[in-house]
C-alpha cells in the first residue's frame, strides 16, 4: 500500500512528463534549436507565476494562458533590444529569458503564503509531494481520484502523441528542409509555431513536477542520447521513451531507495536524480556510439570537399 | 524536342519605377516563368533590384552572377519564400499558389544538415509530399516513385544509405532525384554541380538535357563560367539588377561578363541612377 500511496503518482508523474517532453525534443534536437527549450522554460516562469496571483490556483487552463502571454512578452521585448539596441537575436534573447525568469523568481517571492507555491518547488519540483490514497477496492475508474498533476501531464502525453503521429511527414520535412516544405506549400512557419506551442505545454504541464531547470534535461537528454544510437528517426523516436521511461523509474527509485541502503532515512530530490540519470545516459549513449563506429571495415567514401 | 528558343537580348539598367498598372509583356500566359519588376530587399538593402526575366518553354538557363549577386534570392522570391518589396511573378501566367504542384526546387546541398537521421529514399520521398497531402503516410505507390527516381539518377543500390554516408556528388543527386520525383514542369536549382565529382557533373547534365528534350523548362544558378556554353541555352546574367539575359551565344559576350563581375561597373551605374534616368544605358 505504500507504493501506491507515496510512490505510484510521482513515477507516473515523472514518466508522463519525460516521455511528452522527450518526444518533442526530438526535434528540438534535430532542429538544432535544443536552447529553445531552455528559453522556453525560463521566460514562462513570470507569466504562470502572474497567473497562480491572479486566479490563486494551479489549474492547468490559467497557467498555460499565463505562459503563453509570457511567450508572447518575450518575442516582443526580444524584437524591441534587436531594434533599439542594435545587437543580434542571441543577445537579445539572452538577456530577454534571463531577465523574465528573474522576475518570475521574485513574483514567487511574494506570493501570498495561502497559495501553496514557492520558489524551490518551481525550481526543483515536488514529485514527492505526489500524493494517491486509493479507494480500497482499485478499479480503473478509482484512476480519476490521482492527483491533478498526472492527469494534466496524461493528457499533455496523448497530444504530443497525436500531433507527432498526424504530422509525422510534415514535422520530417520542415526539420530536414524548410526551404523545400515552403515550396511545397507545407507552411513551415506554421508547423513551427506548433512543434513550439507544444513544448512550451510540455514544458509548463512538467513545471510542477521536476522544476523549471531540470525539465530542460527531461527535453534534451533522450533524444540527445537516442540520436547518437541510431540513424533512423522513427528509431530515435522510439529509443528516446525508452530512454525517458528508464530515466524517469531508474531516477526515482535511485532517489528514493537507494540512499536509505546506506544512510537511514535519507533520501534525495528526485527530479534531481531524474536529471543525473538522463545525464548519465547520454554520457553513456556517447561511449557506445564511440565504440560501435570504431571498427570500420568499409569506411564510407569520404565527400569530396565543396569547391568554391 | 523544342527548338532553341531565340529571342532579343535585353539589357537593362533603367530606374526601378515601373508601376503595377503597366502592362506586362506579351504571351507571358505561354512563359513557364515571367519576373516583373522584382524588388527584394533585406534590411532595407536592395538585394535584387527591379528584375525582369523570362523563362521561355523547353528552356535551361543559367542564372550567373558574382557572390551577392542575388542568384538564389530570386529563386527564392520566385518561390515564394522570401518577401517580394515590389513586383510580380507568374508562372504561365498564373500566381505561384495555383500551379504549385509544377514547379520543382533544388535547393543548395550545404542548406540541410546531411546528419539528419533519414535514408536516401526518405529524402527523395519527399518530392511526393505535395502529392500525397497533409498529414497523410507515404503509400507504397509513393515510395516506388522515388525509388524510379533514384534509379533515374543511378543510385537504385543506395536507396537504404543514411544521407550522411554519402558522398557529395550522391547527396546532390538525391536532391536532383527529389525533384525528379515531383514530376514537375519547371525546376528551380541551386548550384546543382557545386562540388560534386566528375561522374555527378556528366550525369547532371545529362538529365538537364533530358529535361529540356521533354519540354520541361530548367531555371539553374550555375557558378562555373566555362561551362555555360556548352551546357546551358539561355543565361541570365545578375549583379543585383539584370545585366543581360537571352539565348548564350548573344547574351554571354565578353563584355557583359566583365560587366556582370566588375563591382566598379555597378557603383558607377547606381550613380548615373541617382543623377537621373536620361542617364540609363542599353547596349
Amino acid at each position: 500500500m505504500t507504493f501506491l500511496t507515496l510512490d505510484l503518482a510521482p513515477l507516473l508523474a515523472a514518466t508522463l512528463a519525460a516521455c511528452a517532453c522527450a518526444l518533442v525534443g526530438n526535434y528540438l534536437v534535430l532542429r538544432r534549436q535544443s536552447l529553445m527549450g531552455d528559453a522556453i522554460s525560463h521566460a514562462v516562469l513570470p507569466g504562470i507565476a502572474a497567473a497562480f496571483i491572479l486566479t490563486a490556483s494551479r489549474e492547468p487552463i490559467p497557467m498555460l494562458l499565463g505562459a503563453a502571454a509570457a511567450g508572447l512578452v518575450t518575442v516582443a521585448l526580444t524584437s524591441l533590444i534587436q531594434s533599439l539596441g542594435k545587437v543580434d537575436r542571441g543577445a537579445a534573447m539572452g538577456v530577454t529569458f534571463t531577465t523574465l525568469f528573474a522576475l518570475g523568481v521574485v513574483l514567487i517571492q511574494h506570493i501570498p503564503r495561502t497559495i501553496d507555491l514557492d520558489a524551490d518547488c518551481v525550481l526543483h519540483g515536488n514529485l514527492e509531494a505526489l500524493l494517491w490514497f486509493p479507494p480500497d477496492n482499485i478499479t480503473l475508474a478509482s484512476l480519476a481520484t490521482l492527483p491533478r498533476q498526472v492527469h494534466t501531464l496524461a493528457f499533455v502525453m496523448l497530444g504530443t502523441i497525436a500531433f507527432t503521429a498526424v504530422f509525422y511527414k510534415e514535422l520530417r520535412l520542415t526539420s530536414f528542409d524548410p526551404a523545400l516544405a515552403g515550396a511545397l506549400g507545407f507552411r513551415p512557419g506554421l508547423v513551427n509555431t506548433l512543434l513550439m506551442t507544444l513544448a512550451a505545454a510540455a514544458v509548463v504541464a512538467s513545471f510542477e513536477a521536476v522544476g523549471s531547470i531540470l525539465v530542460i534535461a527531461m527535453l534534451i537528454c533522450p533524444p540527445a542520447a537516442a540520436r547518437m544510437l541510431t540513424n533512423r528517426l522513427g528509431t530515435q523516436i522510439l529509443l528516446s521513451q525508452a530512454i525517458a521511461i528508464a530515466t524517469a523509474v531508474g531516477g526515482y527509485f535511485a532517489a528514493t531507495q537507494l540512499p536509505p541502503l546506506f544512510v537511514p532515512d535519507l533520501t534525495l530530490n528526485a527530479a534531481g536524480m531524474i536529471a543525473t540519470v538522463s545525464g548519465i545516459f547520454v554520457l553513456a549513449a556517447a561511449i557506445v556510439a564511440r565504440i560501435k563506429d570504431r571498427p570500420k571495415p568499409n569506411p564510407p567514401s569520404p565527400a569530396p570537399s565543396p569547391a568554391h | 524536342m523544342t527548338a532553341p528558343v531565340t529571342s532579343p537580348v535585353t539589357t537593362q539598367a533603367t530606374a526601378p519605377t515601373r508601376s503595377r498598372l503597366d502592362p506586362l509583356p506579351e504571351h507571358s500566359a505561354d512563359n513557364p516563368l515571367s519576373v516583373h519588376a522584382l524588388t527584394v530587399a533585406y534590411h532595407r538593402k536592395p538585394v535584387l533590384w527591379s528584375i525582369d526575366f523570362n523563362a521561355p518553354p523547353g528552356s535551361l538557363t543559367a542564372v550567373v552572377g558574382p557572390n551577392g549577386a542575388g542568384k538564389s534570392t530570386l529563386i527564392k522570391a520566385c518561390l515564394g519564400l522570401l518577401p517580394k518589396a515590389t513586383g510580380i511573378v507568374e508562372f504561365w501566367g498564373r500566381p505561384l499558389r495555383k500551379v504549385r504542384d509544377r514547379i520543382a526546387y533544388v535547393p543548395q546541398r550545404e542548406s540541410v544538415d546531411w546528419e539528419f537521421p533519414v535514408s536516401a529514399l526518405d529524402v527523395v520521398a519527399m518530392g511526393r509530399y505535395r502529392k500525397i497531402g497533409w498529414c497523410l503516410p507515404v503509400s507504397k505507390k509513393h515510395k516506388q516513385a522515388a525509388r524510379d527516381a533514384l534509379a533515374q539518377v543511378g543510385m537504385a543500390d543506395l536507396a537504404g544509405r543514411q544521407i550522411a554516408q554519402l558522398s557529395g556528388g550522391q547527396q546532390q543527386r538525391v536532391f536532383l532525384a527529389r525533384a525528379l520525383t515531383q514530376h514537375a514542369d519547371l525546376y528551380f536549382m541551386d548550384e546543382p554541380f557545386a562540388g560534386v565529382d566528375a561522374a555527378t557533373e556528366r550525369t547532371i547534365v545529362e538529365l538537364l538535357k533530358d529535361l529540356r528534350d521533354q519540354g520541361k523548362t530548367v531555371v539553374c544558378v550555375h557558378h562555373d563560367l566555362t561551362t555555360v556554353r556548352s551546357y546551358f541555352d539561355r543565361c541570365l546574367l545578375l549583379n543585383t539588377r539584370v545585366i543581360a539575359q537571352g539565348p548564350v551565344e548573344d547574351a554571354f559576350t565578353d563584355e557583359n561578363i566583365r560587366r556582370t563581375y566588375a563591382g566598379k561597373l555597378t557603383l558607377l551605374s547606381e550613380a548615373a541612377q541617382m543623377v537621373g534616368p536620361a542617364s540609363s544605358r542599353s547596349s
